[in-house]
């Protein structure tokens, strides 16, 4: 909102320049943002809260001005708005209120046997600098008068009322009316009008009907000034999509006592440039008083909320120079009954006044305190879990991220069977739903770093996803990793290897091993009795290269590749028919499939962990073990087992042996090819065997337990080499 | 060994330190190079022998040699030599560098260290995680709240009244199929933090002290300084004598930890439905100082648009409006006061760190977020 300067000053007798005049207003809540212009054109463009809508023009900032530096504020008057006394017409212009609860007043002006023209140079300058478009004498001199004290008034060409009288009252159902901007209208019987003998002339407090303006034929004008219930002239003004300088007003509430000024105002400047007689006198239908009721100020209450010793005497000075009157009540200065002035319809409450003494004395002028305090501090019950899993993360080398919370319906369908939220007003047609799951914000972050080129890519993001759980609203907490396969390979230090085979099935199951042991570090801090893994994930996973991750029976994580073809579809492979399929993955059902469209040059992994599970499970209370004074054996064995066969048999199979010295058990090579039958492949592992309580010997105790070893992955289909090594048996 | 004290003809401070720097390395060189005792009294007498030790010679060759305007500069330079050659021939040792200079013990320590990858914290949670321990150590707890809120939490008992023009300020995203239910029951995404207000008022009766970091929604168009997505860092204290004076001490001793203790805080009038007195707080410019320019050349400092000051957060006092909604659980407005502020933590990370894209934080670029590793 732009606001010119010298106009301000018609009102105050101000002796400060314009910058600190913007300082200082700005210093009291009457924000200038910015200065433009110089000299006598000098614009400030205001910021002002919607609760002050009196400080939305020039008379009102001038009076703020006033108070600011304890200056007369002029009285705003119209001049030469006697009524002529040789009228030969009647003054009368009859008015029927049918709603007095929404229109409590209404005054009018009626001149006669003016000339419509263009303003004069003062005027249409004046709005030009606050970018208002001068259009005739007679709409100006409304434009003018909003702007120089803020009340909004309309003029009609009286001649082409019918039937010589206005109607207040609620508009028909259907009722149509060509508002001023040429459209055509069809009014609710919510909306109020103001209208003649036959048809609505006006959308009450929003704006004027297009067949009764002003146009170059007017000879007489009716000017109105009403006082408009705020609530109807929002409602209609929202229902019909209109906001103008008029409702904006007046659904903040506009000065109940202006009515009259204000018509006197825009009659003088009509009769100023048009000529023209005043006739009768001015009509002022008051069908309900609006009275502010006066609030009761306590100066222990301002002490109270404001903290200090502000002194009774600069309360009542400052309160006064806004245009509240102070009565004191009971005994001493400690009580007042505050009037409150008409154009301050936000001052209704003993808080408000309070603010607006603080307001004015300067807020900076209050001295700094810190209250004491004795309660305790306390997190939120997740923090602990938070923040280990997020130190962890970064400790992997994954970099935090944070993506947008929206997501398509395609995407809502193929990362998750919840139940959608789905935004009335989206910001765009495809992101309309909150996410359902993480995974395709994940997915198009590693895609976005694949094509600008960064092939090293670690990312997590930990949030909320949205579901509908019964209808209500749920937010499951989750965390969500995803890497590049360069990353994931990368992170695979020297001599850990554990398939030296030669083929890219090796490389794959390593690469796989990484990803796998990033989120076996992320859950080895959480007070589980047993993690461990199957096969059962989603369809978006690679059917042979993703797992999940159980926590004493029940899931915590989902992870491992994505699928070739969700995460490499594109328009022209699907076009083409070059979806690739070398991993021979079953196909994605194909509806999706043609839906989804992605493309990431690099195979990614992708893990995504239930907060809420690990949060119930919580994190593991360390509880020492002594450690053995005896030393540690380590004992190799090679086999050969059918592909069939997987680490989890062997491993369970020597747990079930209960030999407690058998303190590790673990693979450590794995080769397919050569001289081993296809189908098969061998395997190189490592037993390593210690007491607390002796030394183990091989002729007492340790032979023995390695026959047993043998014996048990025999029985899971092993058979051993011979020959595998110098402590291989 | 083959280093010979040069007569000086130029005594220009370049030319002076080129030779003094000159003879130094040269006398490191032969420390270094001394594998035993004999080549150790050699060394010695070379350079700090009375008789012609290059000691002697440069108090020979360049200060008495200087001319007359050159003299003071020469000295303190010659003064500099002397002391670090008496350094270098009490430091030197016998073959103490003879195996680690065979290329076999040898590295280059110049290569490039191998730097495992190492997660960088995400800009702006790192702020609001520095912004909560402010907040924390002053006595405030952790306090957080559902995203998908209800009109009557993020609005009605905020004061924002139905059909209240300040609505409108909040650019809401709405969720669908609402229409049927009571509108307080409506679904929205939270425009504020603001409603764990009410949520944990509703919880715990006063005194309270809470932080409430969160993700809030509005429907901005994203840009370079917009995004429907953002975060937000809410406060709230109430107790039965919080005055005006308590949060502008708060949030000033708060903005001291977080920014540096030199910045100033200045609060103006501002207008919030659920504060009064409300206001906006401004902390001197973190960048500029507060001159509102920068660097030698007196550039314009942007950050604060050359005011000196820039806009951290929106306060003031909780109205009494809003404790009436939570009345019935000990916030009588006669006996409790309190206040309120809010703060977005994606505007102060921009600031922060000088990010000029507000897209970058919400991308996942690794190019960026490695920045902040």
């Amino acid at each position: 909102m732009k606001l010119s300067a010298q106009w301000i000053r018609d009102f105050v007798d101000l002796t400060v320049d314009n910058r600190r005049l913007a300082e200082d207003l700005t210093g009291v809540g009457i924000a200038v943002e910015g200065i433009s212009g110089s000299g006598a054109d000098t614009v400030f463009e205001m910021e002002i809260g919607t609760n002050r809508p009196d400080a939305m023009n020039h008379y009102g900032v001038a009076r703020e001005a006033a108070a600011i530096y304890d200056l007369p504020l002029k009285h705003l008057s119209a001049v030469s708005s006697q009524p002529s006394a040789k009228s030969s017409h009647n003054a009368a212009f009859p008015i029927t209120v049918e709603e007095p609860q929404l229109c409590p007043r209404f005054s009018a002006r009626v001149i006669r046997g003016t000339k419509v023209k263009p303003s004069s140079e003062k005027i249409a300058h004046r709005l030009r600098l606050l970018d208002q478009r001068p259009i005739s004498n007679a709409v100006d001199a409304t434009n003018y008068v909003l702007w120089e004290m803020g009340k909004p008034t309309h003029v009609f060409d009286m001649d082409l009322l019918e039937g010589g009288k206005l109607i207040i009252r609620k508009a028909k159902n259907g009722e149509k009316l060509k508002t001023l901007d040429g459209v055509e209208r069809t009014l609710t019987s919510d909306d109020l009008v103001v209208a003649d003998a036959k048809r609505a002339v006006g959308l009450a407090g929003v704006m004027g009907g297009f067949d009764t303006m002003i146009t170059g034929k007017t000879r007489n004008i009716l000017i109105e000034s009403a006082w408009w219930d705020p609530v109807t002239v929002r409602k209609t003004s929202r229902r019909h999509g209109i906001h103008t300088d008029a409702s904006h007003r007046f659904e903040r509430g506009a000065d109940f006592e202006s009515t009259v000024l204000s018509c006197d105002l825009v009659a003088a400047l009509i009769l100023e440039s048009g000529g023209g007689e005043l006739v009768g006198d001015v009509i002022d239908v008051v069908s309900r008083q609006i009275d502010l009721a006066p609030v009761v100020l306590r100066v222990s209450e301002v002490h109270r909320i404001l903290g200090g010793s502000l002194e009774t005497g600069e309360i009542f000075r400052i309160l006064k120079k806004l245009g509240f009157t102070l009565i004191p009540e009971g005994q001493g200065d400690a009580q007042f009954r505050v009037q409150i002035p008409s154009w301050r319809l936000d001052v209704e409450r003993e808080i408000d006044v309070i603010e607006e003494i603080a307001r004015l004395h300067g807020y900076d002028k209050f001295g700094n305190t810190l209250p004491a305090f004795s309660g305790a501090v306390v997190e939120l019950p997740h923090a602990a879990v938070d923040a280990t899993l997020r130190t962890r993360a970064l400790a992997l080398g994954y970099n935090e991220a944070v993506s947008l919370t929206f997501i398509s319906h395609a995407d809502a369908e193929l990362f998750s069977s919840a139940s959608v939220l789905e935004l009335e007003n989206p910001l765009s047609g495809e992101a309309r739903l909150m996410r359902t799951s993480m995974v395709p914000g994940m997915l198009e972050m590693l895609e976005r770093n694949l094509n600008n080129g960064t092939q090293n890519v670690r990312l997590f993001e930990m949030g909320r996803i949205y579901e509908q759980l019964g209808g209500n609203p749920v937010e499951p907490r989750r965390m969500c990793l995803g890497a590049t396969l360069a990353a994931v390979k990368g992170s695979l230090p020297v001599g850990e290897v554990l398939d030296v085979s030669k083929d890219e099935h090796a490389a794959t199951a390593e690469a796989f091993r990484c990803f796998k042991g990033d989120v076996e570090n992320l859950l080895a801090g959480f007070a589980y009795r047993e993690l461990r893994f199957d096969r059962e994930t989603t369809e978006y996973f690679h059917p042979g290269r993703s797992a999940r991750a159980l926590i004493d029976d029940r899931p915590v994580a989902w992870f491992g590749q994505i699928h070739p073809e969700v995460a490499k579809v594109t328009w022209e492979e699907i076009k083409a028919g070059a979806i690739l399929r070398e991993t021979g993955a079953g196909a994605v059902a194909s509806p999706l499939r043609k839906q989804v469209l992605r493309g990431l040059r690099q195979e990614v992994f992708v893990a995504e962990i239930d907060l809420d599970r690990l949060h119930s499970v919580g994190l593991r209370q360390v509880r020492f073990r002594p450690l053995s004074a005896y030393p540690a054996v380590e004992r190799d064995f090679s086999f050969v087992f059918p592909d069939k066969v997987e680490f989890e048999a062997m491993g369970r199979a020597v747990a079930e042996l209960d030999i407690r010295e058998i303190v590790e058990f673990k693979p450590v090579e794995i080769f397919r090819g050569g001289s081993i039958e296809p189908g098969h492949y061998s395997i190189l592992l490592r037993a390593k065997l210690q007491s607390p309580e002796e030394t183990l010997r091989d002729d007492v105790q340790i032979v023995d337990w390695c026959e047993k070893i043998i014996g048990a992955l025999k029985r899971v289909k092993g058979v051993q080499r011979v020959g595998g090594g110098a402590s291989a048996y | 060994m083959s280093y010979t004290v040069p007569k000086l003809t130029n005594y220009s401070a370049a030319a002076l330190e080129n030779a003094a720097a000159k003879c130094i390395r040269a006398c490191a060189d032969d420390a270094a190079a001394v594998r035993n005792e004999a080549e150790l009294k050699a060394f010695r007498d070379r350079w700090i022998g009375r008789k012609n030790g290059v000691l002697t010679q440069i108090n020979d060759l360049w200060l008495k040699g200087a001319p007359k305007d050159a003299k003071r500069e020469a000295g303190i330079r010659v003064n500099e030599v002397k002391a670090r050659i008496q350094e270098l021939v009490e430091g030197a040792r016998v073959g103490g560098d003879e195996s680690v200079s065979a290329p076999a013990e040898r590295v280059d320590i110049s290569l490039p260290g191998v730097r495992r990858p190492i997660g960088a914290e995400h800009p702006v949670i790192k702020t609001t995680n520095e912004m909560v321990r402010v907040f924390q150590k002053l006595g405030y707890s952790v306090a957080d709240g559902p995203v998908v809120e209800t009109d009557y939490y993020n609005f009605e008992a905020l004061n924002f009244p139905p059909n209240h023009p300040a609505r409108d300020t909040q650019d809401t995203l709405f969720i669908a199929g609402q229409q049927a239910k009571p509108q307080r029951e409506r679904l929205l995404l939270r425009t504020h933090t603001s409603p764990v207000q009410i949520r944990t008022m509703e919880k715990m009766r006063p005194p309270i002290r809470i932080v409430i970091p969160g993700t809030v929604h509005r429907n901005d168009p994203p840009d370079a300084s917009h995004s429907p997505m953002f975060h937000q860092i809410e406060g709230l204290a109430v107790d039965t004598n919080i005055t005006f004076g308590d949060l502008k001490g708060t949030l000033d001793h708060a903005m001291k930890e977080f920014f540096g203790s030199s910045v100033k805080t200045s609060f103006r009038p501002s207008f919030f439905p659920f504060t009064e007195p409300s206001a906006e707080m401004f902390v001197s410019c973190f960048i500029c100082g507060g001159s509102g320019k920068r660097g030698t050349d007196n550039a314009p400092c942007r950050p604060c648009k050359q005011t000196g000051w820039i806009e951290i957060l929106g306060c003031g006092m909780v109205d009494p409006n809003v404790f009436e909604f939570v009345k019935d659980n000990g916030y009588d407005p006669r006996k409790v006061s309190g206040f309120a502020f809010g703060m977005g933590a994606d505007r102060i990370a921009l600031l922060k760190y000088g990010v000029d894209d507000l897209q970058l934080f919400f991308n996942g670029d690794v190019r960026f977020l490695q920045q902040f590793a």
